[in-house]
């Protein structure tokens, strides 16, 4: 029988009762006395000088409190992007300041260069409109080949050409790369668009600035993946606060897929904002304003070429590729197309030579920036689709080919051309498991059904790695982060034996309530009911990372597990003391510590009560109290992988494309709640498929965002995915933290979009339409027809 | 967006011309205008309220005459102010051409939008502004030549469209 409880249980997660029942607090949901209300002006222009704002007529319009410019902001500090990259002659990045409001030229629509605060929301809007601006339009960067190509236009006036950084990893192997290719007896080539995307979290960004005029203190409320991170930018970076004096609190969360991971100018705006005022300031965007000033996603154009040998052997593989980081940079946008793209061009083959080259560009379109996979998504999907088109242009099988350029299980550690170190892994198992559970096998008498039918159908696969666990700080340094990202919590046992765990990583989602609660209760051996997670304050925790990169458990969880190891460690010394025996003959299980060898023997809760009630306590060698805090920095990445099968039905006739069949064998590691990770998987898949075949941002050549609404902007319904198989039984424990455990937040969206570009190309070669070998995602019916008849 | 197209005028080219250059006459073809004052030399200030898709709209704005050609085209460029709907500018190049019996009237016209009616009306723009230069265009030819359907037998002063009354 299946566990029902602690680590490896389906438990139900204890936050969906009040997630279900209306009872979840989201940052909408508070409301403070007297608070105001706030509306940003937004820019209607791509990119304009800001010749006048006039805000007096405005002013005095009904129950207007105050309307504050860019001016007022320019003494401030920009948001400042947390990596350095540099190019490949040894430049710096370029690095424009990201003011809290515009000021002096907006640069995409949606900029936003006024905040307007008044009685009532709609009082706010009201004046927003009156404001007397005044802009001369400048020629719009939105196509980045024209970006480059143009240096008249600039989205910076002091950035030439528009490149942030150019960027070649790993620079000293270029030659030798291209010497393998000019040797390749087959090189396949392919360019490909990763398309834009809109987040789209269920709940859109909100914040509220309550400054307290008494102390000097100031409080936001925010939906933040990341709390402390909002914190120590605003403190440090833009505001000039010390951190003490703010507080920055992210209650529940809806949805963030990193959206939510970054320091937006809008927080800073309600803080000064209430500060001016002395009174809470309330900002909700609207689902309009989430389309346009939401950091988006991808928005790569690539060219990758796969050298082989004539049995399909990978000899070498190099990219160029121009990243969009839109018009200004957000927090992780250098990192993003880099370190979280480059490393991971290896995939899980053991092509001995790589090479990737990638110019991020500045436009003048929202910030672009790390969204579910960010960066490994992109890499995944040009390795899984030149591989495909590699197999079809010298007749190998789709598996075969794969199978035998995998790094094999007596390569571990594999040190990578592009320099990450992978554990472990067996990516062989987790194609087998795929095989098995798609019934591969049965595959052509699908195909001879859906034939019958008048429907094409394909098989698409796709071999997929990620490094997540982010991430180990040593190395992020040497990289050119400027933070480290390790992780911490503190393990709080109350002195009735109920414990509360706070912990750096930020729930928007994910269960961490439910999961978190079954590693501290499976450790110490008590109900997980007594276990409670608090997340999302920075005045509870003592610091902390948030949740992004598949790491929350990998990282957050690994101090989690650190700090209960020190529980018990003090544990032991109490009850050494209460036993009267020595510390080392102490031991401890299911949740009693006991004399070893002997029946004498004092309950967890009993522990708990002695350390808060020490009335005899020998004061010098043991303190009261029991409480821990562990910091927890990961030795390296972790690496999930795993096989993904996808079968899609192409009707000819009118280019429409339905997903069959979704396989998915993956392993990450050791799972503590199968139904969460089974979720995650499900959840991820699920907007590879959006990505696939339906999501897509438009930017017409004037900058103006047309897909800026659910009537434009296609994200994927019930009835546009399969029921999915997903398996995870194919375990290789995670060498260097204590629970074996990967990260399975982001997989689902890293592995499947090849998976279903594949099925469609493989689903037009078997239908005879041999002169189809890509679609540029998303594969809607109208790009399916026009290749099918080009 | 972008469009070509053309029509038969069958009024001289003068008269085309001055009807091009009269508030009057723009006011009544312009599709939704609700006010238009000024005078061909500084330029027309236009009150415009119309409907795009979702998204509804009073514009204010300018609209400007240059590149005069006497009796024979000028450009009609014009941007208008929408507020929190967003802005629409765009122009029209216009030629005329004398043909037997009357004018070939060409026109090019560009259209742009901008913020929420780019966003949430992109779709329909390029119909919307389509039927916007039609109508135009329409209005125009009947305020000039008079009602196409104008019965045979009515008498010369009633065929007139009610501009070219004002002026014969």
């Amino acid at each position: 029988m299946p566990k029902d409880h602690g680590i490896g249980a389906s438990v139900k997660r204890r936050e969906d009762i009040r997630f279900l029942t209306g009872q979840g607090r989201y940052t909408a949901d508070i409301n403070l006395h007297k608070q105001g209300y706030a509306y940003f002006a937004r820019s209607e222009m791509a990119h304009a000088t800001i010749n006048k704002i006039d805000t007096t007529a405005a002013s005095a319009m009904p129950g207007v409190l105050a309307i504050m410019t860019g001016a007022d902001f320019a003494a401030m500090g920009g948001n400042p992007a947390g990596w350095y990259i540099n190019s490949r002659d040894g430049a710096t990045m370029k690095e424009p300041k990201r003011p809290v409001l515009a000021h002096g030229k907006v640069r995409h629509v949606g900029d936003a260069y006024a905040i307007v605060v008044a009685e009532t929301l709609e009082q706010a809007k009201d004046a927003a409109a009156a404001i007397d601006a005044d802009f001369t339009e400048l020629p719009a960067i939105v196509d980045m080949a024209k970006a480059v190509a143009n240096p008249a236009h600039r989205v910076h006036d002091e950035i030439d050409n528009n490149v942030c950084f150019d960027w070649g990893w790993i620079e000293d192997n270029r030659a030798a790369v291209d010497a393998a290719f000019a040797a390749a007896p087959h090189v396949t080539t392919l360019e490909l668009v990763n398309n834009r995307l809109v987040p789209n979290a269920m709940e859109p960004r909100a914040s509220i600035g309550d400054y307290d005029a008494g102390t000097g203190d100031y409080k936001l409320y925010t939906t933040s993946q990341n709390p402390h991170l909002s914190r120590l930018l605003i403190a440090a970076f833009v505001m000039g606060i010390p951190e003490n004096k703010l507080t920055v609190i992210a209650p529940d969360v809806g949805g963030g897929f990193g959206s939510k991971i970054y320091h937006y100018g809008e927080e800073a705006a309600v803080l000064a904002a209430s500060k001016a005022l002395r009174r809470p300031v309330k900002w909700v965007a609207e689902r309009s304003e989430s389309f346009l000033s939401d950091a988006h996603g991808r928005d790569h154009v690539t060219t990758i070429q796969l050298a082989l040998d004539k049995d399909g052997t990978f000899l070498a593989l190099r990219t160029e590729t121009m990243a969009n980081v839109g018009a200004y940079l957000s927090n992780f946008a250098t990192v993003t197309p880099t370190f979280l793209h480059g490393t991971l061009m290896a995939g899980p083959y053991k092509t001995p030579l790589v090479y990737v080259n990638v110019k991020a560009v500045f436009t003048n379109t929202a910030p672009v920036d790390a969204y579910r996979g960010a960066g490994r998504p992109e890499a995944t999907y040009s390795i899984e689709r030149v591989i495909d088109k590699a197999a079809d242009e010298l007749g190998l099988d789709k598996v075969e080919i794969r199978r035998k350029n995998f790094i094999t299980t007596d390569m571990f550690p594999y040190t990578t051309p592009v320099g990450l170190v992978y554990d472990t892994g067996n990516y062989q198992a987790t194609l087998e498991k795929m095989i098995e559970l798609g019934d591969l096998a049965g595959f052509e008498k699908r195909a001879a059904a859906s034939k019958a039918k008048g429907k094409l159908r394909g098989l698409g696969l796709s071999t997929w790695i990620e490094a997540c666990g982010i991430a180990p700080s040593h190395l992020v340094g040497v990289l050119g982060a400027r933070v480290g990202l390790f992780d911490a919590a503190t393990v709080r046992v109350n002195a009735t034996g109920s414990i509360s765990v706070m912990t750096g990583a930020h729930s928007h989602g994910q269960g961490h309530e439910t999961v978190f609660a079954q590693i501290v209760a499976e450790r110490l051996g008590i109900a997980e009911s007594a276990v409670e997670i608090v997340h999302g304050d920075t005045s509870k925790i003592p610091f902390g990372m948030g949740s992004y990169g598949s790491r929350s458990l990998a990282v957050a969880g690994s101090a989690m597990v650190k700090a209960v190891d020190k529980i018990i460690a003090k544990g032991k010394k109490i009850a050494a003391h209460m036993l009267e025996a020595a510390e080392g003959d102490i031991e401890f299980a299911d949740g009693k510590f006991s004399v070893a060898g002997t029946d004498k023997a004092k309950t967890f809760g009993e522990i708990a009560f002695s350390a808060y009630v020490p009335h005899n306590y020998p004061l010098e060698t043991l303190e009261p109290g029991l409480e821990e805090t562990s910091f927890y920095d990961p030795a390296n990445f972790t690496y999930p992988a795993g096989a993904y099968a996808c079968e899609v039905e192409v009707d000819p006739a009118t280019g429409q494309v339905e997903v069959a069949s979704f396989t998915c064998a993956d392993d990450f590691g050791n799972v503590m709640n199968p139904m969460i990770v089974e979720g995650q998987v499900h959840g991820g898949v699920g907007q590879g498929i959006g990505q696939a075949l339906l999501e897509n941002t438009i930017y017409d050549e004037n900058g103006q965002l047309l897909s800026a609404s659910y009537m434009d902007y296609a994200m994927p319904r019930a009835e546009d995915v399969p029921f999915y198989t997903v398996d995870h039984s194919c375990v290789t424990e995670c060498t260097h933290n204590p629970l074996g455990v990967k990260g399975c937040g982001e997989a689902g969206a890293i592995g499947s979009p090849p998976a279903v570009v594949n099925a469609v190309i493989d689903a037009l070669q078997r239908g005879g339409y041999k002169h189809v070998t890509h679609i540029d995602m998303p594969v809607s019916p109208s790009r399916v027809w026009a290749a099918i008849n080009a | 967006m972008q469009l070509i197209d053309s029509r038969d005028i069958m009024a001289s080219p003068e008269v085309v011309w001055a009807a091009l250059l009269n508030p009057e006459v723009l006011k009544d073809c312009v599709p939704g205008c609700e006010s238009m004052t000024g005078s061909a030399e500084d330029g027309f200030e236009a009150v415009v309220a119309q409907k795009v898709g979702p998204v509804s709209a009073r514009f204010t704005g300018l609209v400007k005459l240059s590149d005069l050609d006497i009796g024979k085209g000028l450009t009609i460029s014009g941007e208008g102010k929408g507020g929190p709907a967003g802005y629409a500018k765009g122009g029209a190049k216009v030629t005329l051409e004398p043909i037997e019996g009357g004018t070939r009237l060409s026109y090019e016209v560009e259209a742009n939008v901008g913020g929420k009616i780019a966003q949430l009306g992109s779709r329909i723009i390029d119909s919307f502004a389509k039927k916007m230069a039609d109508t135009f265009f329409e209005r125009f030819q009947t305020a000039v030549e008079g009602p196409a359907e104008a019965e045979e037998g009515t008498d010369e002063t009633q065929k007139k469209g009610w501009f070219k009354r004002l002026i014969s």
